[in-house]
C-alpha cells in the first residue's frame, strides 16, 4: 500500500467520491482557547528547541492523514501528535498525561460553576 | 421549581480536549519548558501580529516596485524579510508569479504547511483532507468551488508545501488600479489571491 501523504489523500478521495465538499469558510485563527494553547506550547517547544519543524511537520502529517474530510478535527489530531512527541522525547509519559488529565477533570468537578477551575 | 437545575450547586465541567490540552500544559510547566506569558505571547503573535495584512503588504509592493518584484522573485527570503516579516520555524519562502499564461495554487499534500509570516495561521479548508486531496486531483474543480474560474487556455499549476518551503502567491494586479498607491492596493489583496484559490478584483466603481 501507498503510505506517503499523497497515496493515503487518493485513497481519502476514493472513499469520498467525485463530491468533496469543502468545509465552510472560517475567519477565526482558532475555534477555542484549547486550540490556542495546544498551538502555542509546540511553538514554545520548537523555538526551546526540543525538536526540529520537520520532525513536527512529519508526526503532525501522520496524525492528520486519518483526520475528517472536512478538517474539523485538525487540533485534535494536532494534540495527539505532540503527545506522541513528547512520550518520544522522555519529556511526559503516557501515565503521566493520563493523570494530569484526570486531576483536571477532578478540579472542574469541585470548582462552582463559574468560578476559575484550579488545581 | 420546574428546572431541577436550581435545585442543586452546578459544578464546572471541561471537555476532554481541554482537560489534555490543560493537562500537558501542567505538566510542561513543572518541567519548566513553557510558562504562561511565553504561551500567550505565542498566541497573542499568531492571532494579532501575523495574517495575510502582511503578504498583502509583500504583493503591494512587488506590484508596485519592478526592482522589488524581481527581488522577491529571486530571493523571496530576503526581500519579504526586509519588510519585517521574519520566519521562525526555519522555512525558506519562494514567491510564485500568476500570469495570464499560468495559474498557482499552494497546497500542503502531508499537513498544513503554510507561509506563516505573510499569511498567519491557515483557514480551516486549507488543512482538511478535503481540499489536500481536491486540489492535487482537479484544481479547476476547486476553484470553481471557491467561485473562480479562469480561460482554458491558462495553465495550473499545483505547488506542494512542506516544513522546509512555503510558497506565496503573487496574484495578478487587476485592471483599473493604475492610478493607487501601494497602500490602497494592499487592501484589495486577499487571502485566498496568495494561496491561488482567489483572484484579486479592483474595486467595484474603479475606472475601467
Amino acid at each position: 500500500m501507498d503510505t506517503t501523504a499523497a497515496g493515503t489523500l487518493a485513497r481519502i478521495s476514493a472513499a469520498a467520491g467525485a463530491e468533496l465538499p469543502l468545509p465552510p469558510p472560517s475567519e477565526q485563527v482558532f475555534a477555542a482557547p484549547w486550540q490556542a494553547q495546544v498551538f502555542a506550547m509546540t511553538v514554545t517547544l520548537h523555538e526551546a528547541g526540543a525538536f526540529s519543524w520537520s520532525e513536527w511537520a512529519r508526526t503532525l502529517g501522520r496524525h492528520v492523514s486519518g483526520g475528517r474530510p472536512d478538517g474539523s478535527d485538525y487540533y485534535e489530531r494536532w494534540a495527539d501528535a505532540l503527545a506522541e512527541m513528547l512520550r518520544n522525547r522522555g519529556i511526559a509519559t503516557q501515565e503521566d498525561m493520563e493523570r494530569a488529565t484526570r486531576a483536571w477533570h477532578e478540579a472542574a468537578a469541585r470548582t462552582p460553576h463559574g468560578m476559575p477551575i484550579e488545581l | 421549581m420546574d428546572d431541577h437545575d436550581h435545585d442543586h450547586p452546578q459544578y464546572s465541567e471541561l471537555s476532554e480536549m481541554d482537560a489534555r490540552v490543560r493537562a500537558l500544559e501542567t505538566l510542561l510547566t513543572e518541567k519548566g519548558l513553557v510558562d504562561r506569558a511565553a504561551l500567550d505571547a505565542v498566541v497573542e503573535r499568531y492571532e494579532k501580529e501575523v495574517g495575510p495584512h502582511n503578504g498583502a503588504q509583500v504583493v503591494a509592493k512587488a506590484w508596485t516596485d519592478a526592482e522589488y518584484r524581481r527581488w522577491l522573485l529571486e530571493d523571496a527570503d530576503a526581500a519579504i524579510a526586509s519588510l519585517g516579516h521574519v520566519g521562525r520555524q526555519g522555512e525558506h519562502m519562494v514567491a510564485l508569479e500568476n500570469t495570464p499564461e499560468r495559474h498557482n495554487m499552494v497546497v500542503c499534500t502531508l499537513c498544513s504547511c503554510y507561509p506563516w509570516p505573510v499569511l498567519g495561521l491557515p483557514p480551516v479548508w486549507y488543512k482538511s483532507p478535503a481540499y489536500r486531496s481536491k486540489v492535487v486531483i482537479d484544481p479547476r474543480g476547486v476553484l470553481a468551488d471557491f467561485g473562480v474560474s479562469l480561460p482554458e487556455g491558462t495553465q495550473i499549476k499545483v505547488w506542494d508545501s512542506t516544513a522546509e518551503m512555503r510558497y506565496l502567491v503573487i496574484p495578478v494586479r487587476p485592471e483599473g488600479t493604475d492610478g493607487m498607491s501601494e497602500g490602497q492596493l494592499a487592501e484589495l489583496v486577499t487571502r485566498d489571491s496568495m494561496i491561488g484559490t482567489g483572484l484579486v478584483h479592483a474595486p467595484s466603481g474603479a475606472a475601467r
